[in-house]
C-alpha cells in the first residue's frame, strides 16, 4: 500500500487507519478472507469480502433462544443435608439489590443478561432486513447503540466466574450445576462467531446498496 | 520519513466515530453517510483518560482492601478480601484457579490502571518512541480489561446460593462495589484514550526543526 502525496476532495476508495491514522487505499475484495491490516500500525482494519448475512442471521436468531433458556433456567445450586437452593442469574442479581448492593446487581443484569440480549435483537433486526435488500429502520441510531454496548457483553468472564464458584462451593456441598451453564456456554461461542461473522463495514456496504 | 505525513488529520479528513467512512472536513461538519458529527479524534480524549483513571486509583485501595465477602457459619466468621479468597483457592488445592483468578483480579487491573498511566503520559509528553509496542499495548489493554469482572460474579453466584440461615450465610462485602467501580471506570478509561494520539506526535515537526526553521 503506497504513501500518498497529494489526494483530491472526493476519495470513496481511501479510508484511515482508526488507530494510527494512516491513510490506506482500499483494496479489491481477493475473496481470500481474512483481514486487511494496517501497513503502519498491524491494526486489523476491515475483512476481506462481504458479510455472510444468511449465517449472522441465524447465529443471532439461535442466541436469542439461548438466551432464554439461560435466564429461564437456574445456574448454579446446591444441596446440603436434603436442604437445596438454585439460582438463576437474575434471581442472584435480586439478592445482591436485597443485601443493598444495587450498583453491583445492575452491573451484573447489564453485562449477561441486558446487553447480549440487546445486541442480539439488535444484530437480528439489522441482519434480518439487510438480507432481504431493505434498509433496517432506525439503523443509525441502532448501530450507535450496537457499538456502545460491545464491550459490555461478558457472557466469556461469566462463565469462568460460574466456574470458581462451583469449586469454591464443592469443599462444603453437594453441587448441582444448572441447566443454564450449557446454554451460557453454547451462548459464549454463537457470540464468538456473531463477532467474526459481522464485519461492520461490509454492514455499512450493504445498507448503502439496500434500499 | 515521508510515510509518517500520510496521516488523514493532514489532509484535513477524519474518520467517522460510527460508520468509519472517510469525510473531508472542508464539505461539513458531518459525516456524509451516517449524519455524525465528524471530530479528528476522540472529544477531549486525554483529559477523559485522566479523569477516569484517577478515579479508578481512589477507589483500587478499597476494592483491595476492604472485605469482598464476609462467611458466616455456625460458630466462626471468615472474612475474605479479593487476596485472601486467592489464597484460599490455593491452599484448598485449586492451584490453577488460584492463579487465573489472581491474574484477573490483581494483576490485571493493576497492570491496566499502570500501563494506562504511562500511555497517556507518553502522549501527554509527545514522546515518540516506539508507537508501535505502545499501540500494541494499547490493544492489549482493550482485550484484557473485561475479565477483572471475575470477581464480581463469582460473589454474586456464592451470595445467591449460600443463604441458610442455619448453617452459612455468605454476605457480600464493601469491596464489591469497590471493585466494581475500578473495573467500569478503567474499561471506560481505555475507550475514551484515542491510540492515534500515540502517532500524532510523530507527525509533529521535532523541537530541534522547529527552532532552527524560526532561526532560519
Amino acid at each position: 500500500m503506497p504513501a500518498f502525496s497529494d489526494i483530491p476532495a472526493a476519495h470513496p476508495e481511501l479510508f484511515a487507519c482508526p488507530e494510527c491514522d494512516q491513510l490506506v487505499r482500499d483494496v479489491a475484495p481477493s475473496g481470500a478472507g481474512g483481514w486487511i491490516i494496517c501497513p503502519r500500525c498491524a491494526a486489523p482494519l476491515y475483512r476481506d469480502g462481504p458479510n455472510n448475512l444468511e449465517r449472522a442471521l441465524a447465529l443471532a436468531v439461535t442466541a436469542i433462544i439461548l438466551l432464554l433458556v439461560a435466564n429461564l433456567f437456574p445456574v448454579i445450586g446446591m444441596e446440603f443435608q436434603g436442604l437445596r437452593v438454585e439460582t438463576t442469574v437474575i434471581g442472584a442479581a435480586w439478592q445482591l439489590w436485597r443485601m443493598e448492593m444495587p450498583f453491583v446487581a445492575v452491573l451484573v443484569v447489564l453485562t449477561i443478561v441486558l446487553v447480549p440480549a440487546l445486541e442480539a435483537l439488535a444484530i437480528a433486526w439489522v441482519v434480518a432486513h439487510l438480507w432481504v435488500g431493505r434498509r433496517p429502520p432506525a439503523f443509525v441510531a441502532i448501530f450507535r447503540g450496537l457499538q456502545l454496548a460491545h464491550p459490555w457483553t461478558m457472557l466469556e468472564v461469566f462463565m469462568l466466574g460460574v466456574l470458581v464458584a462451583l469449586v469454591k462451593l464443592s469443599h462444603s456441598a453437594d453441587i448441582l450445576p444448572g441447566l443454564a451453564i450449557g446454554a451460557f456456554t453454547a451462548l459464549m461461542f454463537v457470540f464468538a462467531a456473531l463477532a467474526s461473522t459481522l464485519d461492520q463495514r461490509a454492514l455499512w456496504q450493504s445498507w448503502e446498496t439496500a434500499r | 520519513m515521508r510515510r509518517f505525513n500520510s496521516q488523514a488529520r493532514s489532509f484535513n479528513r477524519a474518520t467517522c466515530s460510527l460508520c468509519g467512512q472517510l469525510g473531508c472536513l472542508d464539505e461539513g461538519e458531518h459525516c456524509l453517510r451516517c449524519g455524525q458529527r465528524l471530530h479528528f479524534r476522540r472529544v477531549d480524549s486525554l483529559s477523559r483518560t485522566w479523569a477516569l483513571l484517577v478515579a479508578a486509583y481512589l477507589l483500587y485501595l478499597p476494592a483491595n482492601l476492604l472485605p469482598i465477602m464476609e462467611t458466616r457459619k455456625l460458630y466462626n466468621v471468615q472474612i475474605d478480601t479479593i487476596m485472601s479468597g486467592v489464597v484460599y483457592l490455593w491452599t484448598t488445592g485449586a492451584k490453577m484457579l488460584a492463579t487465573i483468578v489472581f491474574l484477573a483480579s490483581i494483576v490485571v487491573p493493576l497492570l491496566k490502571l499502570i500501563s494506562l498511566t504511562l500511555l497517556a503520559i507518553s502522549v501527554q509528553l509527545k514522546v515518540r518512541w516506539q508507537p508501535m509496542p505502545r499501540t500494541r499495548l494499547y490493544r492489549f489493554l482493550e482485550r484484557i480489561g473485561r475479565w477483572s469482572m471475575l470477581d464480581i460474579y463469582v460473589v454474586t453466584l456464592l451470595v445467591a446460593v449460600v443463604q441458610s440461615e442455619s448453617l452459612a450465610k455468605v454476605t457480600p462485602g464493601g469491596a464489591v462495589v469497590a471493585f466494581g467501580a475500578v473495573v467500569v471506570l478503567t474499561m471506560l478509561a481505555t475507550l475514551s484514550f484515542d491510540p492515534r494520539l500515540i502517532w500524532d506526535a510523530l507527525s509533529e515537526p521535532k523541537k530541534e526543526q522547529q527552532e532552527r526553521d524560526i532561526k532560519n
